[in-house]
């Protein structure tokens, strides 16, 4: 009888899946944030990262991206990724 | 002192207009001044919803541009002597008023009404920018598919960004059917994604088609969605009101249809 009710039940219903769809995009467009902020976010972390270690200005590239949580959960989280060169090879040496 | 609120969506055709007319109808059945404003300029439709299309003589563009009063351009509407209709104009565009006068413009109207509804055209550029401007508070108005849900989320953003206290939700054009067979969101489905308040559930109902054909809002009458607009105008006017049960009769075919669905 097993395969008779799966032939009548679909796995994941219409609105199950339209419900899932929704919230992963709704995420990824919430996380979408003006080019104004991001300069003004830039030039913080530029001004804040200065204050210890000489950077490359113009090598440097921030993004908010959707990124795999490092954990069995499989789920996604938005993220700010920052690279952002050293000019000093040695930065730390004080 | 009168309280603003803006009638707003995203996306278009999901009943915004309708909306507007009906709880603008209930408002003032329940004996609130009610002033509803056409914000869409160039496309103007709650004229034709209200039954009010022949009656104008002026319209906003006129009122901010000062060519005429206020009170000159207010229609009287049909059954409800305190409830006005404020029509857009259809040969100007967007760009015809600014922020600052809608500010204006509601400011002048909230010493002399209850309520002033705002009817916001869809899309989030000039024409929403000028309805919310004098708004103290919002209802979004969605229909339980993705792309409506999804461009809702947008407005009610936007709404947050630019100081819009409260923002109610409207589940429009739901069908109990659908829901119950999993093949529509729910208004919880729907609440849960936009995390907002909920103020209205309107079922999808034929009789709204006939009621903008002859051009009288049905809020208050006999049919569900006539009772769901006349619950949310309650809702605003502060009365706790349950949800309607929506569930549909099912006919004998459908039944023994859903037995074998299972």
């Amino acid at each position: 009888m097993g395969f008779l009710s799966n032939w009548f039940k679909s796995s994941e219903s219409s609105s199950d899946i339209a419900k899932s769809r929704l919230k992963l995009a709704i995420t990824s467009d919430r996380a979408v944030c003006s080019p104004e902020l991001m300069e003004q976010m830039k030039n913080d972390i530029i001004q804040v990262i200065s204050k210890y270690v000489d950077i490359d200005t113009k090598g440097l590239d921030i993004k908010v991206t959707r990124t795999e949580i490092d954990d069995e959960s499989g789920g996604t989280v938005n993220a700010v990724l920052a690279s952002i060169p050293i000019k000093d090879k040695r930065p730390f040496r004080r | 002192m009168g309280e603003v609120i803006v009638i707003t969506s995203g996306k278009g055709g999901v009943g915004k207009t309708t909306s507007t007319a009906n709880i603008g109808t209930g408002l003032a059945m329940m004996g609130k001044k009610v002033a509803l404003i056409d914000t869409d300029i160039g496309l103007r439709n709650l004229d034709v919803v209200m039954g009010l299309e022949n009656r104008i003589v002026y319209n906003l563009v006129d009122v901010v541009e000062n060519n005429c009063r206020i009170k000159q351009a207010l229609i009287k509407d049909k059954r409800y002597p305190n409830l006005y209709l404020l029509p857009s104009a259809q040969t100007k565009d967007k760009s015809a008023v600014t922020p600052e006068q809608m500010k204006k413009l509601t400011g002048d109207l909230r010493n002399e009404f209850d309520y002033i509804l705002l009817d916001c055209p869809a899309g989030i550029e000039q024409g929403f920018k000028n309805a919310i401007a004098g708004a103290d508070s919002a209802l979004v108005v969605t229909t339980p598919e993705v792309s409506a849900v999804r461009d809702a989320d947008r407005i009610i953003g936007l709404l947050e960004a630019n100081d819009i206290g409260q923002t109610h939700l409207i589940v429009n054009r739901l069908r109990a059917d659908m829901v119950k067979e999993g093949n529509m969101m729910s208004s919880d489905d729907v609440v849960e994604i936009l995390a907002i308040d909920l103020i209205g559930i309107v079922p999808d109902d034929e009789h709204i088609v006939i009621s903008t054909n002859n051009g009288e809002p049905l809020t208050g009458s006999d049919c569900q969605a006539g009772q769901a607009y006349m619950n949310i105008s309650k809702r605003i006017l502060g009365e706790d009101v349950p949800y309607l049960d929506l569930e549909v009769t099912k006919s004998f075919f459908q039944r023994f249809a859903s037995i074998f669905k299972r």
